[in-house]
C-alpha cells in the first residue's frame, strides 16, 4: 500500500526512464558503436543545448504557456554574445550581455502575455519572428565568428573527466530543480499552471510570476546559445532553427503535461535524453535525415498519445 | 415523446436495480445496492459525498460498467454499455456542472449532434427554433431559443437540459442536484415541470442534499451510506431529522449550531462601495460576528464579496479594514490587511485541483513559508497537518491531490487555507454549496470556533436555513444595494424573501 502513491506520482518518470533504457539496449544491439565512450559524450554534447533550452521550456509549460521563440532567442543572444566577443569585450562581459538580450526577449514575451493578454502561443510566435530578424538585421545575415581561444574552452575543456557543457547541464538541472520545487517561486509556477484564478484569489501576484517564467525561458535560451557559440565557435544568425520542437518534446515526453500545473525537470532531462540518443541512434544506423523527421515526429506523437491513454479515466 | 399516463402499478418498474456491486482500486464505491424506481414517481437518493451516489448513478448513464448486479428497464434486464446506448434506452442525466456550449443558442444546443437538415446540409434553424419554443412552452418556461445561452440564467440554462434530455423515448431522467445554483423561484418552477413529467410516466431519480425538498418533491426516499442502500421510505412516513441520522449514522443534535460570540470592536467598516451592479453598499462588521448577506440570484450578493475582497477590484469606495481604509485593487490587498475569500466555485476558484492538500492549504501563507524564497518544508508541513486536524479534512494523505477528495473534504481545504493564513475577516460565498450534512455541519464548528477567537465572517447564502440559523445578522440585497437589516434570531423566512423581492418586511413573499 505504502509503494502505491508514490509509484502514482513517479511512474510516469520511471516510465520515461524505462523508455530511455529501452531505447538504449535496443541501440545497442544494433549498433556497435553506441556504447563506446567517445559516441556517448557525443551523446551527451549533443544533448546539452536542447536540454538547457528545455529548463525554460518546462517552467513555461509548468505554468500553463508555452514558448515558440525559444530558437531565436537562442540566435539572436547568440549573435550579439559573438559580437561582443569580435569586438574584444572579456568573455563574462560578453556572456552576460548574451544573457540580458535572451532575458530581454523573454521580458517582451511575458508583458505581451500578462500586461497585453495575448495567448502565449500567439505573443511567442511573434517573437519568434521578430527576434529571428533581429539576428538576421543585426549580422547581416553573416555569421560572426574569430574570439580569443579562451571562450572555446567552455566548449572543450574536461572538468572531473566530464565536458563543460555537460557540467553547465547538471548544474543547471540541479538549480532549477530546486527553484520549481523548493522556492515560493516553483510554488507558485505550478499554483497558477494548475489553476490561475485560485492562485489570484489566494494572493499570489500572477502576472508577476508569469512574467518572470518567460523571462527564465529567455535566459536559458540565451544560455544555450553560450554553449552553442563556444562549440561551433561561431554565431548564426539561423542558428536554432526548430529549437522549440526539441524542447517542447523533451519537456512533454518527460510527463509535462500541455495543460500546465504539473511536471518535472527531471522528466525533461530524460525526454531531452531520449531525443538526443534517438538522433544520434538513427545517424549511427545511416538514417537519411529526411527520414529522421519523420522518425522524431512519429516519437513525440506516440510518446504523448501513451500519456494520453495512460490517462484517461478507467471505467 | 411523453408516454401517456399510466397507474403506477400497472406496468412494472420503470427502474430495478438489483445487487449493484462497484469496486475501484483499494474502495468498494457500491456493496450490494438495489433500488427501484416506479413510472411516475420522483425518487430521491440521498447519502453524504462518497456514500456512492455518484457511482450508482454513472452506472445508470453509461459512464462506467458494475461488476455485479441487475439492472432492469420497464422488467427487461439491460446492460448499459455507454452513454450513447443509455441514451436509446430512454435514460438522460442532468449533472450539477450543466453540459452546455455556451455560444451556442438553446435551440442549437438542444439539437446538438441531431440538427435537421434541408438540402445542401444546411441547419433547419427555423425548425430547431419553433420545435425548441414549443418544448420549453410546454415544460411551462418561455425562453428566447435564438439567444446563446452563456446569456440565460443558470435556471434557464437548467430548463434547456431538460428540454435537451426530452428528445426521443424518455423514461427515466436524473437530476443531480439541480436546485444548488436556483433561487426559491426558480425552484418552484423547475419543481412544477418535474410533476408534469412524472405526470406523463417518466420516472425521475433526484439527488440533492437539501433536506426540505425531499417533503416537496419526492415520492420515495432511498438512503444509501457507505455504498449501501440503508433505507427507502415513503416521503411522509419519515421525518427530516430521521432522514439525517440515517445519512449520517448519527445523531446531528442541531442542524445550525451557532454559538453566539460577544460582538467586539469594529474590523471591517465599508462605504460607498460601487462597481458592477453594486450602488452605494456601506455596512460594517465586528469582531465575533457573523453577517449574512442573503438575497436573490443577481442581487449583488457576490459581486458584492469579491468588490471587498479585491477579486474584482470596485470603482469607488472604500474598505475600511481594522480602520485602515483601502480601496483594493487585488486580492493581496485584502489577504495582507487579514482579509481571506472563499469563493463560490472551489473548482475553479478555490482550489488547485492537481496539486497536493498541502500546498492547497498553504497557497496564502506562502509568503510567511518562504523567507527569501526558500520553502520552509517542515513549517509547511506542520500548517497543513494542523488544518486537517483542525478541520478534519479525510484525506489518505497531506500529498494527497485534492481533485481525488470529496466535495466537503475540498470545500474544507478551501476553508482550511484561510484558517492557516489567520486571517481576522473571512468572507465566504456559498460555503456549504453541494456538500454533505455531516460536512456542512462541521464548516459551521469551524465559524463558530473563528468567531469565538474573535474574527468576524461575511457569509452569501442562498440557503435561508443557514442564514438564519448561523448569522447573528442578516444584510438582505435587492438590485445592487443593501435594502434590508434584520436580527437573525428574530427574523423569519418571509421576511428575509419579502427584503430579498422588494416588499415590506413581514409581508408574505
Amino acid at each position: 500500500m505504502r509503494a502505491a502513491p508514490w509509484l502514482a506520482r513517479r511512474g510516469r518518470q520511471l516510465g520515461t526512464l524505462v523508455g530511455l533504457c529501452l531505447l538504449s539496449g535496443l541501440l545497442s544491439v544494433l549498433s556497435p558503436h553506441f556504447l563506446s565512450v567517445s559516441n556517448l559524450r557525443n551523446v551527451l554534447e549533443q544533448t546539452a543545448i536542447n536540454a538547457v533550452v528545455a529548463v525554460g521550456m518546462t517552467f513555461g509549460i509548468v505554468s500553463g504557456g508555452i514558448d515558440l521563440s525559444v530558437g531565436s532567442i537562442v540566435a539572436v543572444s547568440g549573435v550579439l554574445l559573438a559580437s561582443a566577443l569580435a569586438a574584444g569585450a572579456p568573455v563574462p562581459v560578453a556572456i552576460a550581455a548574451g544573457l540580458a538580450a535572451g532575458a530581454l526577449c523573454g521580458l517582451a514575451n511575458g508583458l505581451l502575455v500578462t500586461r497585453g493578454r495575448l495567448p502565449p502561443f500567439i505573443a511567442t510566435l511573434g517573437m519568434m519572428s521578430v527576434a529571428r530578424g533581429a539576428a538576421l538585421v543585426f549580422t547581416d545575415g553573416r555569421p560572426v565568428s574569430g574570439f580569443e581561444a579562451g571562450f572555446r574552452s567552455l566548449a572543450t575543456e574536461r572538468v572531473l573527466g566530464l565536458p563543460a557543457p555537460v557540467l553547465v547541464v547538471a548544474v543547471s538541472y540541479v538549480a532549477a530543480h530546486l527553484l520549481l520545487t523548493r522556492t515560493r517561486f516553483g510554488r507558485y509556477v505550478y499554483a497558477i499552471g494548475g489553476n490561475e484564478e485560485a492562485t489570484r484569489l489566494s494572493g499570489v501576484a500572477v502576472r508577476f510570476h508569469k512574467t518572470m517564467v518567460y523571462v527564465l525561458c529567455g535566459a536559458t535560451s540565451a544560455l544555450a546559445a553560450v554553449l552553442l557559440t563556444a562549440r561551433l565557435n561561431s554565431a548564426q544568425p539561423i542558428a536554432g532553427m526548430m529549437y522549440e520542437l526539441d524542447a517542447i518534446a523533451a519537456t512533454v515526453i518527460g510527463g509535462t503535461s500541455l495543460l500546465g500545473g504539473s511536471g518535472s525537470l527531471g522528466g525533461t532531462l530524460v525526454g531531452a535524453l531520449i531525443m538526443g540518443v534517438l538522433r544520434n541512434g538513427l545517424n549511427l544506423l545511416g538514417v537519411s535525415s529526411y527520414l529522421q523527421q519523420i522518425v522524431i515526429g512519429a516519437v513525440i506523437i506516440v510518446a504523448v498519445l501513451v500519456d494520453s491513454l495512460l490517462k484517461r479515466p478507467g471505467r | 415523446m411523453i408516454g401517456a399516463a399510466m397507474p403506477a402499478d400497472a406496468r412494472p418498474a420503470t427502474l430495478r436495480m438489483r445487487g449493484i456491486r462497484k469496486s475501484f482500486p483499494g474502495v468498494v464505491a457500491l456493496d450490494g445496492v438495489d433500488l427501484e424506481v416506479a413510472p411516475g414517481e420522483v425518487h430521491v437518493l440521498l447519502g453524504e459525498n462518497g456514500a456512492g451516489k455518484s457511482t450508482l448513478m454513472k452506472i445508470l448513464s453509461g459512464a462506467t460498467l458494475c461488476d455485479e448486479g441487475v439492472i432492469e428497464l420497464d422488467g427487461q434486464r439491460v446492460l448499459v454499455r455507454d452513454p450513447a446506448h443509455a441514451q436509446a434506452l430512454g435514460i438522460r442525466i442532468i449533472y450539477q456542472e450543466l453540459n452546455l456550449v455556451p455560444q451556442l443558442s438553446a435551440a442549437e444546443n438542444v439539437f446538438l449532434g441531431r440538427e435537421p437538415t434541408r438540402g445542401l446540409g444546411f441547419v433547419d434553424r427555423a425548425r430547431i427554433e419553433r420545435e425548441t419554443r414549443s418544448t420549453l412552452a410546454e415544460l411551462g418556461v418561455p425562453i428566447d431559443v435564438a439567444r446563446p445561452v452563456s446569456e440565460l440564467g443558470i435556471a434557464q440554462q437548467q430548463m434547456v437540459e431538460v428540454a435537451k434530455a426530452l428528445h426521443g423515448d424518455l423514461r427515466l431522467l436524473i437530476m443531480d442536484e439541480p436546485t444548488s445554483a436556483l433561487t426559491a423561484s426558480e425552484i418552484s418552477a423547475l419543481f412544477g415541470t418535474i410533476r408534469r413529467l412524472t405526470a406523463s410516466g417518466v420516472a425521475v431519480i433526484y439527488i440533492s442534499h437539501r433536506l426540505e425538498e425531499v417533503a416537496r418533491i419526492g415520492d420515495r426516499v432511498t438512503v444509501l451510506r457507505d455504498g449501501r442502500r440503508v433505507a427507502t421510505h415513503r416521503v411522509g412516513e419519515v421525518s427530516i431529522s430521521e432522514l439525517v441520522r440515517l445519512m449520517a449514522n448519527r445523531e446531528l443534535k442541531e442542524h445550525f449550531p451557532r454559538r453566539r460570540s460577544p460582538r467586539g470592536e469594529e474590523l471591517l467598516r465599508v462605504e460607498g462601495l460601487r462597481g458592477g451592479i453594486l450602488r452605494d453598499v456601506a455596512f460594517s462588521l465586528h469582531r465575533g460576528e457573523v453577517v449574512g448577506l442573503a438575497g436573490l440570484l443577481g442581487a449583488g450578493r457576490t459581486e458584492l464579496a469579491r468588490a471587498i475582497t479585491g477579486a474584482d477590484p470596485p470603482s469607488a469606495g472604500t474598505v475600511a479594514i481594522k480602520g485602515e481604509a483601502i480601496t483594493p485593487r487585488a486580492p493581496r490587498d485584502a489577504i495582507r490587511r487579514g482579509v481571506g475569500f472563499l469563493p463560490e466555485d472551489r473548482k475553479t476558484q478555490g482550489l488547485v485541483l492537481e496539486r497536493s492538500v498541502t500546498e492547497n492549504l498553504a497557497l496564502p501563507s506562502t509568503p510567511r513559508l518562504s523567507p527569501f524564497g526558500w520553502i520552509q518544508a517542515r513549517a509547511e508541513r506542520a500548517l497543513a497537518a494542523s488544518a486537517v486536524e483542525s478541520l478534519r479534512i479525510r484525506t489518505p494523505s497531506l500529498e494527497q491531490a485534492v481533485v481525488f477528495l470529496s466535495g466537503g473534504n475540498q470545500q474544507k481545504v478551501v476553508l482550511g487555507k484561510w484558517l492557516a493564513a489567520d486571517v481576522d475577516v473571512l468572507v465566504i460565498d456559498e460555503p456549504t454549496r453541494g456538500i454533505d450534512v455531516a460536512a456542512k455541519v462541521e464548516i459551521y464548528e469551524e465559524m463558530n470556533r473563528l468567531t469565538a477567537r474573535g474574527a468576524g465572517i461575511l457569509m452569501v447564502s442562498s440557503e435561508l436555513p443557514e442564514l438564519l440559523g448561523m448569522s447573528d445578522r442578516i444584510l438582505v440585497m435587492r438590485e445592487g444595494r443593501i435594502v434590508a437589516e434584520l436580527d437573525a434570531l428574530a427574523a423569519t423566512q418571509e421576511q428575509v424573501l419579502g427584503a430579498a423581492l422588494g416588499q415590506a418586511a413581514g409581508q408574505p413573499a
